[in-house]
C-alpha cells in the first residue's frame, strides 16, 4: 500500500526538518571562519572563544543557580497542589484552585513577567521585600510558572496508582503526614525527577519572563544570548549549542539507562518519566 | 493536614496569580505619571479620606487606536497560521508514529521532543544562521533555480512563520499521537471489511475521531503563539508588530505601564474569557 510508504516518507521529512538545524549548529561550531555561511576548514577556536567570554560565562553560572533553586521551589509547591488535585476528593473552591493552579500554562509569556515585575516592585515599595530586582525575582517567577508543569506531571502520576497503598497505611494508623512521607511521596518519585527536570529546562530556556522580572547586574545565559542574536549570529553561539546538545544527550543516556535498570530491579513496567513535556 | 496543604496552594497562588493580574488590571485604570513606578494610583488615602481617581483614558486607548487593534489582528493572523502548518506538517507525523509497531513509538516520540531540549534560542540561532542573506537556504533556492538571486528570507514573515512552526511542531505531535495511538484499530478494520478503502476509512473513521487530539494540538499552539515575543523579534520584519513586541515597548521603551496593562488586560480577557465563555456556553447546551 503506498500510503503507508508516503506516511514513512514524510515522518522521515518531519525529522529531517526538527534535526537538520541542530546538525547545521553543530557542525558550523567548528568552523574556522568568522560566518556561518561556509566552510572553511576544523578548528575549536570558537571554543576557545566561548570560555574566554566571562560575561557569557557568569550568566551561565547565574542561570544555573536560578534553574536549580526555582525547580526545586516549583517541585515543593507544585507537588503540593498536585496532590491536593488528585486525592483531596471534592473540596470548597475545587474548580477555582484548579484553574489557578494551570493558569500559568495558558497565560502567555509577556503578559506573566509583566505582571510578576508589577507585583515585585509593588511589594519592594509596600515591605521594602525583595529589595530591587535580581536573581531572587527572576528564581520566584520561574518557580511560579514551572508550579504549574510540576502539578500536571505529579497529578497524573497520582491519577494512575491506585490509593489502595495508601488507604492501607492509614488503615494500620498511620496519621496523614506519615503515610504521605513513607508511602506517597517514594511512589510519587518519578514524577517528582521528570517535573524538576522540566522546571529546571524551562527556567534555563527562558527569555521573556527573566527579561521582565531581572535587574541590573543580573542577566540570564538567554537574556544575554538573545542580546547576541538581535544582532545577527557568531559561531561562538555555535559552540554553546553542541556543548548543550552533548549535555541534553548524556543526561538522556543516563535517563534512558536508569529507566532500564530500574525496569530490571523491579521486573517489569518500565517506570515512566524522564523526557516527558506533557 | 489537607487544610494546611490547601491554604499554602492558595497562598502561593494568591501572591503569584492573582495578586500581580490583579496589580495589572488596577495600573491598566490608572493615569500615567511621573517617578518610579510611573503611574497615579487609582485608589488613594489623603488626609484621612479615600481619593478615587479612576482613569478610563488606557482601556479608551487600547481599544480604540488603531495601532493596537492592528497589532492584534497580525497576532492572531500569525497564530492562525502558525498553527495550520503545525497541523498540516504534524498530523502525517503523528499518524505515522501510531501506526508503528508499538515498541519503536516512544522511541519515536522521544526524537519528536528532543529538538525542545537543546534549547529554544539556540534553535533559533540556527535558523538565523540558515536563512541569513548569504546563508545556505537562499543560496540553495537560487541555485536550484528557483530565484534569480538568493531570496531575503531573515526577517521576513516567512522565516517567522518557519520558526514558529519549527518551535511548537511538537506539541502538535503529542497531543495527536496521544489520540491517535488510542484509536481501537479494529474500528478501522471494520470500515475496511465494509469495503472502505484506506483513505476512505481515514476521512469517516480515524479522522473524526481524532479531532478532539486535533483542538488539543491547535489549542496548545495557538495560544502561545499568539503572546509569542522572541521569534516575530529575531525572526520576523519590522512589520509584524506582534500583541507581545507592542506590549514589551510599550513598557521597556516608552515605559507606559498604564496602556501596556490595559493591552495586557485586554488580550486576557481575549485569550482566556472568550475561550471559557464558549464552552460554557456549549456545556450549557449539552446539558
Amino acid at each position: 500500500m503506498s500510503g503507508r510508504g508516503a506516511l514513512l516518507g514524510w515522518l522521515l521529512a518531519g525529522y529531517a526538518f526538527l534535526y537538520a538545524p541542530i546538525a547545521f549548529l553543530v557542525a558550523f561550531s567548528f568552523n574556522d571562519a568568522k560566518l556561518v555561511t561556509a566552510w572553511a576548514g576544523f578548528s575549536w577556536r570558537w571554543y576557545g572563544v566561548l570560555f574566554a567570554d566571562e560575561a557569557l560565562l557568569r550568566a551561565a553560572f547565574l542561570s544555573l543557580r536560578i534553574a536549580v533553586a526555582s525547580a526545586t521551589l516549583a517541585t515543593v509547591v507544585g507537588t503540593l497542589c498536585g496532590v491536593a488535585l488528585a486525592r483531596f476528593g471534592r473540596f470548597r473552591g475545587r474548580g477555582a484552585f484548579d484553574a489557578a493552579v494551570a493558569a500559568p500554562l495558558v497565560l502567555p509569556e509577556v503578559i506573566t513577567g509583566l505582571s510578576l515585575l508589577l507585583l515585585f516592585v509593588a511589594m519592594d515599595q509596600a515591605f521594602g521585600w525583595p529589595a530591587g530586582r535580581g536573581a531572587l525575582t527572576v528564581t520566584l517567577a520561574h518557580a511560579s510558572v514551572s508550579v504549574a508543569y510540576v502539578a500536571v506531571v505529579v497529578r497524573a502520576r497520582l491519577a494512575g496508582m491506585t490509593p489502595v497503598l495508601e488507604e492501607a497505611a492509614a488503615d494500620l494508623y498511620a496519621p496523614p503526614a506519615e503515610v504521605f512521607r513513607r508511602v506517597t511521596l517514594p511512589l510519587l518519585a518519578p514524577a517528582l525527577a521528570s517535573g524538576w527536570l522540566l522546571a529546571f529546562t524551562l527556567s534555563l530556556d527562558d527569555v521573556v519572563v527573566a527579561s521582565f522580572t531581572s535587574g541590573p547586574g543580573a542577566s540570564t545565559l538567554p537574556m544575554v544570548v538573545f542580546s547576541m542574536l538581535r544582532l545577527g549570529t557568531t559561531p561562538e553561539l555555535y559552540a554553546l549549542a553542541t556543548l548543550i546538545v552533548l549535555a541534553v544527550a548524556a543526561i538522556l543516556l543516563l535517563g534512558l539507562w536508569l529507566q532500564r535498570s530500574n525496569a530490571a530491579a523491579s521486573g517489569g513496567q518500565p517506570i515512566a518519566g524522564g523526557a516527558g513535556r506533557l | 493536614m489537607r487544610r494546611t496543604v490547601l491554604a499554602l496552594g492558595w497562598l502561593w497562588l494568591g501572591l503569584f496569580l492573582l495578586a500581580p493580574l490583579a496589580i495589572v488590571v488596577t495600573i491598566a485604570l490608572s493615569a500615567a505619571g511621573e517617578g518610579m513606578p510611573p503611574y497615579v494610583p487609582p485608589l488613594q488615602w489623603s488626609g484621612g479620606g479615600l481619593k478615587i481617581a479612576v482613569d478610563p483614558g488606557p482601556f479608551q486607548l487600547v481599544l480604540t487606536d488603531p495601532l493596537y487593534r492592528h497589532a492584534l489582528a497580525i497576532s492572531l493572523r500569525i497564530a492562525f497560521v502558525a498553527t495550520l502548518g503545525c497541523l498540516a506538517i504534524g498530523y502525517p507525523m503523528a499518524l505515522a508514529i501510531a501506526r508503528m509497531p508499538e515498541r519503536r513509538r516512544n522511541l519515536l516520540l522521544l526524537l519528536v521532543m528532543l529538538p525542545f531540549w537543546t534549547g529554544f534560542l539556540m534553535r533559533i540561532n540556527a535558523w538565523i544562521g540558515l536563512l541569513n542573506d548569504a546563508g545556505w537556504i537562499p543560496r540553495a533556492i537560487a541555485a536550484l533555480g528557483l530565484a534569480a538571486a538568493p531570496p531575503r528570507i531573515l526577517y521576513t514573515d516567512t522565516a517567522m512563520y518557519l520558526g514558529l512552526v519549527y518551535a511548537y511542531l511538537p506539541f502538535m505531535v503529542l497531543p495527536l499521537y496521544a489520540n491517535l495511538s488510542r484509536q481501537d484499530p479494529v474500528l478501522r478494520e471494520a470500515a475496511s471489511d465494509l469495503g472502505a478503502g484506506p483513505l476512505r476509512a481515514f476521512l469517516t473513521v480515524t479522522l473524526p475521531l481524532s479531532l478532539p487530539g486535533v483542538a488539543a494540538g491547535c489549542a496548545l499552539v495557538f495560544i502561545p503563539s499568539v503572546g509569542e515575543y522572541v521569534i516575530p523579534e529575531l525572526l520576523g520584519g519590522p512589520g509584524a508588530e506582534t500583541i507581545g513586541r507592542t506590549l514589551w515597548s510599550e513598557f521597556f521603551d516608552n515605559r507606559d505601564w498604564p496602556t501596556a496593562c490595559a493591552l495586557a488586560t485586554v488580550v486576557l480577557v481575549l485569550l482566556l474569557g472568550v475561550p471559557a465563555l464558549a464552552l460554557r456556553a456549549a456545556r450549557g447546551r449539552a446539558a
